[in-house]
């Protein structure tokens, strides 16, 4: 059936099946490949959206879900103030390795300085330990959101 | 000029200038294929500079999340002498006759590569000079170059490289080894940090990986395979699967019976994963009897613990003789090691996208090794290695996993199969429970020492995988793992039994568990010894030497090792005081002609660890190309150990993997990442690769620092639970 969702500012439709996963609307229906499969459970964030500012895992939302809620992904976060600063951040620090997670993380990221302009690192481990990096880039990564939070690392 | 192409042959280089290479001007300094010359091989990438002086180096090498497509670019636009920023980088297309070795493997990239693309660098700077030299009827002696210019000092002239390439792609190039090279003190890009070359693709979501790739056309698949691994389909209904909206086909595939090649399976192709995925949900496969069907963990353990009581099989190596000096020792020392097998856990699936038209076999692939994977496809659907095309993309994460190309030929077969271009994607569940692991195995050491606490024999007894005189893939082991040469009795064991899974290589293959072995008995014989740990180390490396050959990959030089122990020591403010329940452990290893020593800080209150800070210290020779990205290998290399010697281990219970995802097989996560301060030892040697050998000497290190801080030895990994 067709689905119009609010996706970066824009409206797009898609004609999926209603429990199909937000991820593979973006991916496959939409063209927007930014979104990343990392295990469609929830462990990993590879898939981190937003819905309304919060931070979700598209990987387990099914569209039929989604409803009038505002759909944010890594193409369209650099249209906010907080998003294009973590995005700067991540490029000032060079942050990735392979690259696959860091969608997610500046996902994350960007959700988590919206919420904690200042956040410290214990509420950057909580809001940042659903996001695996396999290649480990933790330590860029705490340094980014730092350099974004206008503190030192 | 354009499009011509221009042999030389008497040098066997290949000139190509042109509009058919996408309207810049292609300096290409490749050997042709049968007219390879000895010992230059190596020689091999692309050079493009359009009229307006943009460059495009071609990158040679898979990336896989290593650095490698900014690190050697910038190694031949040093040589070129041209701005950096000046500079794009186009991933370059599996082509061994054009490029050479094109693997991101066994961390051999710098190493195999470093002179080789100096010397591409500057035969480009040596051509533009030419050019320039003959525009103005002077002699190339007495012109040089600064970054995208030729200049003649004498008359003052300058030339912009855009305007001079036309030209100078008509030239003949000179011999690359009469070249002269830049001395390194005058280096502009070597030596400084450069960022990822797609960095802005990457923070942004832009297409780049795999499962981002689109055809014409494409359909999506899943395939389904066996939990014991290479068993037939007995039965299934198809019906289900086909019953689903968007469902194209549901077919089974034969296979054969290679656990790297196409196995058996039950393939649903469709015009969505998630619909190819939800038909394949519906599936009740009955598979047919398998050989391997009753393997299991505790079989293997079982049967390790029989073997390691029995005579060994053989002998890897007998030095001295290791039974009268254990007789003759003041003290011997013994303890049992064992490791589990692990799985990759490549962040993004195994995936591929194949088309299959009219004999033509066109592929993207995130694969670290396209060769034989080129190879594989070629036999499995009976076409010609020169009808396939394989275009390299960049891969979410490599660790070992990408070397081996079981989902290129399955997105090939279905491809053929079905007749449209398909891209195959596998769930996280396909990619843990069909995985090529790190295969586990038991190490029984026994050490002896005189009586002023001096190394006098060292034997283990190896227990691993394999049949007869044949390891399993990746289950072997190298003979000459210190202190091997460096203690006069010496012995390596070994007893094989066989397996049923697949297994391969992982991040600094055999290394990755050996350090851990090696390093915590070797701290478990300086205590024995009543010495500091890293004093023990010091005094068994002894004099600065060559064991082994020079020029061998199992040399080994007492002196870098122990210039990165002395390093890590004195970074690490190693022998302070610490608080009760904090210590310190020390390990440094040699793999992949890196000498790498790391020391950890930890604590452990109440059965809780808490890694506070680890340094590490690496020589990989003469030159650090971009130590920005260097310092991400080293950190990425430490924490990736930490990570599995923590967390990780695969099981087998009735022949199949018992785990399936991040809840069973865990990575680090954000909060247990410790700061990790990296060092570099400079030596004179040549530079070497960086994204494995850091992995070894961590696990050893936590390992001796829990020890430190507790009194507790962990000799088993994983850690798990051992501290509660």
């Amino acid at each position: 059936m067709a689905f119009t969702l609010t996706i970066n500012g824009e409206t797009r439709s898609a004609d999926v099946a209603g429990d199909t996963p937000l991820l593979w609307v973006l991916r496959e229906a939409l063209g927007l490949v930014g979104t990343k499969f990392g295990c469609g459970a929830a462990q990993c964030g590879a898939c981190t959206v937003h819905l309304d500012g919060v931070p979700v895992r598209a990987c387990i939302t099914p569209v039929q879900r989604v409803g009038t809620k505002a759909v944010t992904t890594i193409e369209g976060v650099g249209q906010t103030a907080v998003g294009a600063r973590v995005q700067e951040a991540w490029k000032a620090i060079d942050v990735p390795q392979c690259g696959y997670c860091q969608a997610g993380q500046i996902m994350s990221a960007s959700a988590l300085l919206t919420a904690k302009p200042k956040p410290t690192d214990a509420d950057i481990d909580a809001a940042m330990n659903g996001n695996l990096c396999r290649c480990a880039t933790y330590i860029r990564i705490r340094a980014a959101i730092k350099a974004a939070s206008g503190q030192e690392a | 000029m354009d499009g011509e192409l221009l042999r030389d042959p008497t040098r066997r280089l290949v000139l190509q200038t042109g509009a058919a290479l996408g309207g810049g001007l292609m300096l290409s300094f490749s050997l042709s294929g049968e007219g390879r010359a000895a010992g230059d091989g190596k020689l091999s990438a692309y050079v493009r500079i359009a009229p307006n002086g943009a460059v495009t180096i071609v990158s040679k090498v898979p990336e896989v999340g290593q650095g490698i497509k900014t690190s050697l670019p910038m190694v031949i636009a040093e040589e070129l002498d041209v701005d950096w920023s000046a500079v794009s980088v186009e991933q370059a297309i599996a082509d061994t006759k054009v490029f050479g070795r094109q693997v991101a493997g066994g961390s051999m990239a710098t190493t195999l590569e470093y002179d080789g693309l100096r010397r591409v660098g500057a035969t480009g700077r040596a051509l533009l000079i030419a050019a320039a030299s003959a525009r103005w009827g002077v002699a190339a002696d007495n012109c040089v170059t600064e970054p995208g210019f030729v200049l003649h000092a004498a008359s003052g002239r300058r030339l912009a490289y855009g305007e001079l390439a036309q030209e100078a792609a008509g030239l003949t190039p000179p011999d690359p080894k009469t070249l002269t090279l830049k001395d390194p003190k005058a280096f502009r890009i070597i030596g400084q940090s450069h960022k990822s070359r797609d960095l802005e693709a990457i923070t942004t979501g832009q297409p780049l990986y795999g499962i981002d790739v689109r055809v014409p056309g494409m359909l999506y698949a899943t395939f389904a395979k066996a939990p014991t691994f290479g068993a037939k389909v007995a039965s299934v209904d198809l019906s289900p699967a086909r019953a689903v909206a968007g469902v194209k086909d549901a077919f089974v595939v034969e296979g054969g019976t290679a656990l790297s090649g196409l196995l058996p399976g039950v393939a649903v192709v469709a015009d969505s994963w998630w619909a190819a995925h939800k038909a394949r949900m519906t599936l009740d496969i009955k598979w047919a009897e398998h050989p391997t069907a009753a393997q299991s963990s505790a079989g293997f353990a079982a049967k390790a613990a029989e073997l390691a009581k029995a005579p060994p099989h053989r002998t890897l190596r007998a030095d001295g003789d290791v039974d009268a000096a254990l007789k003759g020792a003041a003290k011997v020392v013994s303890a049992s090691y064992a490791y589990p097998f692990i799985a990759h856990a490549n962040l993004e699936p195994q995936n591929c996208t194949a088309s299959v038209k009219d004999g033509k076999v066109e592929i993207w692939a995130p694969t670290q090794n396209p060769e034989p994977g080129r190879a594989l496809v070629a036999r499995t659907l009976n076409v010609p290695p020169e009808a396939v095309t394989i275009h390299l993309v960049r891969c979410g994460g490599g660790f070992g996993r990408r070397l081996i190309n079981d989902y290129m030929v399955e997105a090939a077969f279905l491809s053929q199969k079905v007749g449209a271009p398909v891209q195959l994607l596998w769930t996280r569940e396909d990619d843990i429970q069909h995985d090529f692991y790190r295969p586990g195995a038991w190490h029984h050491f026994t050490a002896g020492l005189d009586a002023q606490g001096g190394l006098t024999a060292w034997r283990d007894h190896f227990v691993s995988f394999g049949e007869g005189e044949q390891f399993a893939s990746s289950a072997g082991m190298n003979a000459t793992q210190f202190p091997c040469r460096a203690v006069d009795n010496y012995k390596i064991d070994v007893s094989v039994m066989p397996l049923g899974a697949p297994t391969g290589p992982l991040r600094a293959p055999g290394n990755n568990a050996f350090g851990f072995v090696i390093q915590s008995f070797t701290d478990e014989v300086a205590l024995a010894a009543r010495q500091d740990p890293v004093a023990f180390r010091r005094t068994l490396l002894g004099e600065p030497r060559l064991l082994g050959e020079a020029g061998q990959g199992d040399s080994f030089h007492t002196g870098r090792m122990r210039g990165v122990l002395d390093l890590v020591a004195e970074k690490s403010g190693w022998g302070r005081k610490l608080p009760k329940g904090t210590g310190l452990g020390v390990a440094c290893h040699y793999s992949h002609l890196g000498y790498v020593a790391v020391v950890m800080e930890v604590s452990v209150k109440k059965g809780a660890l808490k890694i506070h800070k680890v340094w590490a210290a690496a020589d990989v020779g003469s030159q650090i190309i971009n130590p920005k990205g260097a310092e991400q290998q080293v950190q990425g290399s430490i924490l990736d150990a930490i990570s599995s010697t923590l967390y990780q281990q695969i099981t087998f219970e009735s022949g199949a993997t018992v785990q399936s995802g991040f809840a069973d097989h865990p990575l680090l996560r954000m909060a247990d990442a410790p700061p990790v301060e990296v060092h570099f030892k400079i030596s004179y040697n040549r530079p070497t690769g960086l994204g494995e050998p850091a992995y070894p000497p961590a696990p050893a290190a936590l390992c001796n620092a829990i020890f430190a801080a507790t009194g507790k030895r962990i000799r088993s990994l994983p850690i798990g639970d051992q501290l509660a």
